[in-house]
């Protein structure tokens, strides 16, 4: 039995404990707004936060989210207004959308360490996060509208 | 397509608003209430005045869901903020549906203004007779009806009722706004699920269900064609939550959308369908493609293209003016296989049940999905009732609907609705691969560097090997992509197309043949420049000529145009000149002296009748690591409807072209692809795309041409050109990652 807290919810979870938390998330607590991009932690499309931190929830086994406070895109701020949020609709961030959970769990991520980040921080961040649309240089500039940084 | 007619009220909901959740509810509270109002297959008012647009094309990534519905919106004079949009199930009263070729603004930009002209005359008209005032003294203005002289105003809400009883104006009555009357057009709005998206509530086909649905996930044949021998499921099913085990039947060539075959494991959840295929037992019968090597047959593709071959263009005497000629030049290129690689790899739930199927996919054409699901499983495709998610990315890929198939046999097998969702591996190892080639050119010169004589040839399999089996050669439709529509000025020209197989299945992917068309031409273009000692942009200037519709007649083709008459869309060498001179000009092109280790390239190309220069500056260290600072394009795609998109379309393509110039690569041996997920068929990231894309959208009154895919095919001959003026290095063969640059 594993029990874990997901955004805010406690949860107990006693099914296969190697099966990733992303399908956990997302088959059985129905929590899609995290995605599957590859399985195998190299495209970022997946992340969450796991007390804070961004992990990938695709090779994150649930025996290892014991304990541990699980923070999805669903809740990453309580009325979906995080700075984030915002400035990916100002500068219309996102084109197909899919890996957009999966790049703003990231960047939370980095506002947290580097709450002024340099275009350098950035890329070296984001770059386990794959876009197929190509929204990089948008991306970019939404970090730096919402964390304050001059474009 | 654009016809208008009215729609019975049974038709009103068994059709539209069944179609989603939020308006399941709708028909309940119309009841017996006012009648609603909907004069066109894309357009309606609810009785609140709501404003309901169809869209009809799928959103993956272009803005489309939005850019469509917003014409209506802006000619019928609708408050965007009114608007509600209803995606539509795959029917064929909507005109294509098929999101690709770049071309839904331009079929249906006219049907969507059409259709908000036909519900504002109907409100118009019912306002008048209401105030007894003559027509044209009536206009819509942000959701009402106004009498201009009165200043009488009734809101569209108000006038539902009334307008439902109008006639419906014939398409000649119809008065469409001058352009200055736009409110929308030409400006854009936001994207309609951006909201949803950010917070992580969009409806992705991966994300689809049905209630009691089992979770699939297949074990295909590992060569195209193979068949299962036999397998052993005990394993498979010992694993907690496997529900079954099950052979999906071998499909029979062409390749179409159908089912690739293989074992299917059935689960209470993803992963355990997922742990449960690691289990299987699976012998394979291999097929005829097991010989496939994709080394092997580039040597062969590369032979072809050195022995002449049946022409498919022929404009003076080019082997007289090659005789004649003060020197030659020749070179030969080669792109591999690639895979689409969308965010989202396919995915789709399917429920059959009485006959008929349900699906939920993410779909670039739903009524591909009717036609190969009604193949599948011999039901009237109008029994197939294909509901469209969004789509994590297309590019091609998901206008092939097997996996929609895969999961409506799956579902008759077992009873149950079935979700196939493909795992990144699936989605790499068994692509409709965008087809190889080899290209060689060939330039007779005189003195001055200037071509007399010009030969093109080309190998590479068709993608009309979906449709027909064992097509040996390229389609006039694959040829006439950047290819034998090389509008250069040279007066001995010839292109030839020598025969190629598909081992693999060959599909269309953003931008299609003119890939290799484009970095072939352009590269070659760039060397003959520097042979000449010339700059490689008045070299191509040059070449393209003086500004004139270029006449392809009497040179043994039909010039295929993207489907469009040369009339309307001819290939105008102004237009291409205006973007070659604004992209020199804004990237400040006879400024920016290449320097080793710094350096601009160049090309220019028209596709999907748009006209597109491109500028790439890049950088390469003493380490031979490469930077892209900056692109620009200069484009003239026509009449811009959504500024914003389109510019994020080219934003987008100069990422996606990286990718592929850069990095992709698909091989093979013994008929199976090696590449797997994004370690070994890696994609740009973050750190090595380009860094600045600036897109500069030229003015145009121009028809709308294409915005989606006409940015990919410059980036991969500027990037060559561009690491050739930096390094010396001349690169002929892609990804360009094979090429040490120091």
């Amino acid at each position: 039995m594993v029990q874990l807290s997901v955004n805010g919810v406690a949860r107990k979870y006693d099914g296969d404990p190697e099966m990733p938390l992303l399908w956990y998330l997302r088959d059985l607590l129905e929590l899609a707004g995290t995605k599957y991009g590859c399985g195998a932690g190299l495209c970022g499309a997946c992340t969450v936060h796991v007390n804070g931190q961004p992990v990938r929830s695709c090779i994150t086994a649930m025996k290892d989210t014991a304990g541990k406070k699980i923070t999805t895109i669903e809740g990453l701020s309580p009325d979906g207004k995080h700075p984030l949020q915002l400035a990916w609709q100002e500068l219309n961030v996102m084109q197909c959308g899919y890996c957009q959970s999966g790049q703003i769990m990231q960047a939370a991520g980095l506002l947290k360490e580097k709450p002024k980040p340099t275009d350098a921080d950035i890329d070296a961040y984001m770059t386990g996060n794959i876009c197929r649309c190509g929204t990089y240089q948008r991306i970019r500039s939404a970090i730096k509208k919402a964390a304050g940084v001059k474009a | 397509m654009s016809a208008v007619y009215r729609l019975d009220r049974r038709e009103f909901l068994g059709g539209l608003f069944s179609a989603g959740a939020l308006v399941l509810a709708a028909p309940m509270a119309l009841e017996g209430a006012v009648p609603a109002f909907m004069p066109t297959v894309y357009l309606g008012l609810e009785p609140d005045g709501t404003v309901v647009i169809v869209a009809h094309r799928s959103e993956m990534g272009t803005g489309i869901r939005t850019s469509l519905p917003m014409v209506a919106a802006d000619e019928l004079g609708a408050d965007w903020k009114r608007v509600r949009i209803e995606q539509a199930l795959g029917d064929e009263k909507y005109g294509s549906q098929n999101t690709d070729g770049s071309c839904s603004i331009r079929d249906f930009y006219d049907a969507l203004r059409e259709a908000g002209a036909t519900a504002r005359m109907m409100l118009e008209r019912a306002a008048a007779a209401q105030w007894q005032v003559p027509l044209n003294e009536c206009s819509a203005v942000d959701h009402e009806i106004v009498h201009r002289s009165s200043g009488k105003k009734a809101g569209f809400g108000t006038l539902v009722a009334a307008a439902a009883k109008q006639p419906v104006p014939a398409k000649a009555d119809l008065k469409l706004k001058p352009a200055s009357e736009f409110k929308y057009i030409g400006k854009g709005v936001p994207m309609a699920d951006q909201v949803d998206i950010v917070r992580g509530k969009g409806t992705f086909g991966y994300d689809a269900k049905m209630p009691g649905m089992l979770y699939a996930s297949i074990e295909r044949p590992p060569v195209v064609g193979g068949s299962v021998k036999s397998f052993d499921g005990t394993a498979a099913k010992a694993v907690k939550g496997v529900k079954d085990a099950v052979v999906l039947p071998t499909f029979q060539k062409p390749y179409g959308y159908k089912q690739l075959g293989g074992v299917a494991v059935l689960a209470d959840n993803t992963w355990a369908a997922m742990e449960g295929r690691k289990k299987l037992q699976v012998e394979w019968v291999g097929g005829e493609n097991e010989s496939f090597d994709s080394d092997a047959f580039r040597k062969k593709m590369s032979e072809t293209v050195r022995s002449p071959q049946k022409a498919a263009r022929n404009k003076g005497d080019v082997d007289k003016a090659f005789a004649s000629a003060a020197k030659t030049h020749e070179a030969e290129y080669y792109t591999p296989l690639l895979s689409h690689a969308p965010m989202e790899p396919p995915a789709a739930v399917a429920e059959f049940k009485d006959g008929k199927v349900t699906a939920w996919a993410a779909t670039q054409n739903p009524q591909a999905v009717q036609e190969a699901v009604s193949e599948a499983l011999g039901i009237p495709k109008t029994d197939v009732f294909c509901h469209v998610t969004l789509l994590g990315g297309g590019f091609g890929r998901k206008s092939k609907p097997d996996y929609v198939v895969e999961a409506a046999l799956l579902s008759k097998q077992v009873g149950r609705p079935v979700k196939v969702s493909w795992t990144r591996q699936d989605d790499i190892k068994f692509d409709y691969y965008h087809a190889c080639a080899s290209v060689y050119m060939k330039a007779g010169l005189n003195a001055q560097g200037r071509p007399e004589a010009w030969l093109q040839r080309v190998a590479a399999p068709s993608l009309m090997n979906l449709y027909q089996k064992d097509t040996m050669v390229l389609s006039p439709l694959e040829l006439g992509l950047g290819f034998i529509d090389v509008p250069f000025d040279i007066a001995n020209l010839r292109v030839e197309n020598g025969p190629a197989a598909a081992h693999v299945r060959i599909g269309w992917l953003r931008s299609v043949n003119n890939i290799q068309h484009a970095f072939a031409i352009h590269s070659f273009v760039d060397e003959l420049a520097h042979l000449a000692g010339r700059d490689t942009v008045d070299y191509a200037m040059d070449l393209i000529g003086p500004a004139r519709r270029v006449d392809f007649s009497g040179q043994g083709f039909e010039h295929a145009n993207y489907g469009q008459k040369e009339d309307k869309f001819p290939l105008d060498t102004g237009r291409l000149r205006r973007v070659i001179e604004v992209a020199a000009e804004k990237s400040g092109w006879s400024r920016n002296k290449s320097a080793p280790g710094h350096a601009w390239g160049f090309a220019a190309h028209r596709s999907f009748l748009c006209y597109v220069a491109t500028v790439v500056e890049v950088k390469v260290d003493k380490d031979g690591k490469l930077t892209i600072p900056t692109v620009h394009y200069a484009i003239d795609p026509g009449q811009v409807i959504h500024p914003d998109r389109v510019i994020s379309q080219f934003q987008g393509a100069a990422v996606f072209a990286t990718s592929g110039a850069l990095l992709g690569e698909i091989t093979a041996t013994g008929g199976k692809v090696k590449q797997a997920n994004f370690n070994n068929y890696p994609v740009a990231r973050m750190n090595e795309a380009p860094q600045q894309v600036h897109v500069h959208i030229v003015p145009s009154n121009e028809p709308p041409g294409g915005v989606g895919e006409p940015g990919v095919p410059t980036i991969a001959p500027a990037l060559a050109n561009a690491i050739f003026a930096a390094t010396g290095k001349r690169i002929r063969e892609l990804p360009l990652k094979k090429t040490r640059l120091v």
